[in-house]
């Protein structure tokens, strides 16, 4: 029975040990993590023990893990939440820099502090392979700089951005800045410098790539467990102390007065089971990951034209094959796929979003608008294998040969304008 | 997410290709979303005798493209040219509001064509 699902960005099926590992913990172990009784003391228990181990796998202490809803609200905490916090220190209108090709939970806050005036506001280019560069980051960086928030991976073409040197040049400038100030005499050198902190959101990025934060020098990192085999509903933001974040969420004082709410118990052990999952299969499942990855590649790029790979294999995930098919639409195609054959991938073309508008990640790469049109997205998982490839082959050449076929010819149309519609 | 009428056409398009001998041709693109729409007629005492389309486009716009062509055929072009973007909306049983705009484009397309023939046939 092959596994026709290639949206693993999308998310990911419980892992069954996943699912074993949080089985006592919805009716048998149910009580408050927060009651003082031993049925919250059982519950109080299990979320101490899967918090030592997450700070294990992230390379932090326990208190340093906040729990959230998901990755989304632990952007937005740390986004926000370090906004507000340099606010009530009397820091005014910071400097965040991000890149553009970050997730919307990531790019609208930071849309939103720039809007309101809480902060100024750089959002770095890539490459054409999605790729953020080093010393545009280093130029960027300014006196009153406090935020650079880069994605570990990219969820659309699966690029993996340079995480270690990113930690680096800021460790580095940190630390510079540090020595000037302490040669200044105490008289003249006023406050202590503000240090730049470095966030990134490593949903992607947990399941195939160090995420170690000590070694990455991450003062922030949000993740999300079903994105890992884990549970929906639960993430967690690693806040490095010292960074002068405030909640977002108020009144219940739950995780250091960080982020209040009845901690979900199940969920803070199925994401702990995940990660234990990751630790030890890590390196074989990227392996055979990989390999399947370039089995459909080569299949697609032999057996279909005018297609385009954007996902440069040598820079992504080993999960992650992002095609561009010219003269077919990719909203189109995933339906086709889906109701002819049961297969599930992503599209990134505009008719599959709400706002209509291409893709921007495609666009910050230079692809052009008429080229995102027949964007598909492969994101694998450790289930998949070359069978399920083999599967997906009977189909997607005769689909995207039927869409061209049912398409007029576009060279009438090259470089022509259309008149806009507001329908 | 969408009614069982537009997978219907979707997965099995009526009146799709193109008329090598067409009376007039109308053809549409929008810049936003990146679709388009031609639309080939044949037409015999202002009556609309044969329609077909060609799209490059999403589920829905291809669904309007059939649905569309459907609709228009053998109506006469006065009638054709009061088709409008509801009725295919309707006929579609509903579309997802960002989808609406599709339906849009295959009223323009198929207007196009006739005003065409009609400037061409004064």
């Amino acid at each position: 029975m092959s596994f026709k699902y290639f949206d693993h960005s999308a998310t990911t099926p419980l892992d069954e040990r996943v699912i074993a590992a949080m089985s006592p913990y919805f009716s048998d172990i149910f009580g408050n993590a927060s009651s003082i009784h031993s049925f919250g003391q059982k519950a109080a228990v299990a979320v101490d023990e899967a918090r030592l181990n997450i700070a294990n796998f992230f390379d932090c202490l326990p208190t340093e893990v906040i729990f959230t809803s998901g990755a989304t609200e632990a952007n937005n905490l740390a986004i926000k939440g370090l906004a507000q916090g340099l606010k009530i220190r009397g820091i005014e209108k910071p400097h965040f820099i991000t890149s553009a090709v970050e997730h919307d939970a990531v790019i609208e806050p930071m849309n939103i502090l720039e809007r309101d005036g809480l902060i100024e506001l750089t959002v770095l280019d890539v490459d054409s392979n999605g790729i953020v560069n080093i010393s545009e980051l280093k130029n960027a960086i300014k006196d009153n700089t406090v935020l650079v928030s880069i994605m570990y991976v990219n969820s659309e073409v699966g690029a993996a951005q340079p995480i270690k040197e990113i930690g680096e040049l800021i460790k580095n400038i940190n630390a510079d800045r540090q020595n000037l100030w302490l040669k200044k005499s105490s008289g003249i050198r006023g406050e202590k410098p503000v240090k730049i902190y470095f966030h990134t959101d490593a949903t992607q990025a947990v399941n195939f790539f160090d995420c170690n934060t000590s070694n990455l020098n991450i003062d922030l990192l949000s993740f999300s467990a079903h994105k890992i085999y884990g549970p929906k509903g639960i993430g967690a933001l690693i806040v490095k102390s010292g960074v002068p974040i405030v909640a977002l969420i108020h009144g219940g004082h739950h995780e250091r007065n960080l982020r209040s709410g009845t901690l979900n118990v199940s969920g803070i052990v199925g994401m702990s089971a995940a990660l234990n999952i990751i630790k030890e299969e890590q390196t074989s499942n990227n392996q055979k990951i990989a390999e399947v990855r370039d089995y459909l590649v080569d299949n697609v790029l032999k057996n279909i034209s005018g297609v385009k790979l954007t996902t440069n294999t040598d820079q992504a995930t080993p999960a992650h094959a992002h095609f561009l098919f010219s003269g077919a639409e990719g909203e189109a195609i995933l339906m086709a796929l889906d109701l002819e054959a049961d297969i599930a991938v992503s599209t990134g073309s505009a008719c599959a979003s709400n706002t209509l508008g291409a893709s921007k990640v495609l666009l910050a790469m230079g692809y052009k608008q008429e080229e995102t049109h027949g964007a598909i997205r492969f994101s694998l998982g450790k289930k998949n294998t070359k069978e399920d490839i083999d599967e997906l082959m009977k189909y997607l050449p005769s689909i995207i040969d039927k869409f061209r076929k049912m398409a007029p010819d576009l060279k009438a149309f090259e470089g022509k304008s259309f008149e806009v519609h507001n329908g | 997410m969408y009614s069982q009428k537009v997978i219907d056409h979707f997965k099995n398009p009526h009146n799709q290709g193109s008329i090598a001998d067409a009376d007039a041709i109308g053809q549409e693109g929008n810049p936003v979303c990146g679709d388009i729409m031609k639309i080939y007629l044949k037409i015999n005492n202002n009556i609309i005798e044969d329609i077909k389309f060609e799209t490059l486009g999403c589920a829905a716009a291809i669904a309007v493209s059939s649905a569309l062509t459907d609709i228009a055929k053998g109506k006469t072009l006065d009638e054709a040219l009061l088709l409008t973007k509801d009725a295919i909306v309707e006929d579609l049983g509903g579309l997802p509001a960002p989808k609406i705009h599709c339906s849009m484009l295959g009223v323009e397309a198929l207007h196009s064509a006739i005003k065409q023939y009609q400037t061409n046939h004064k």
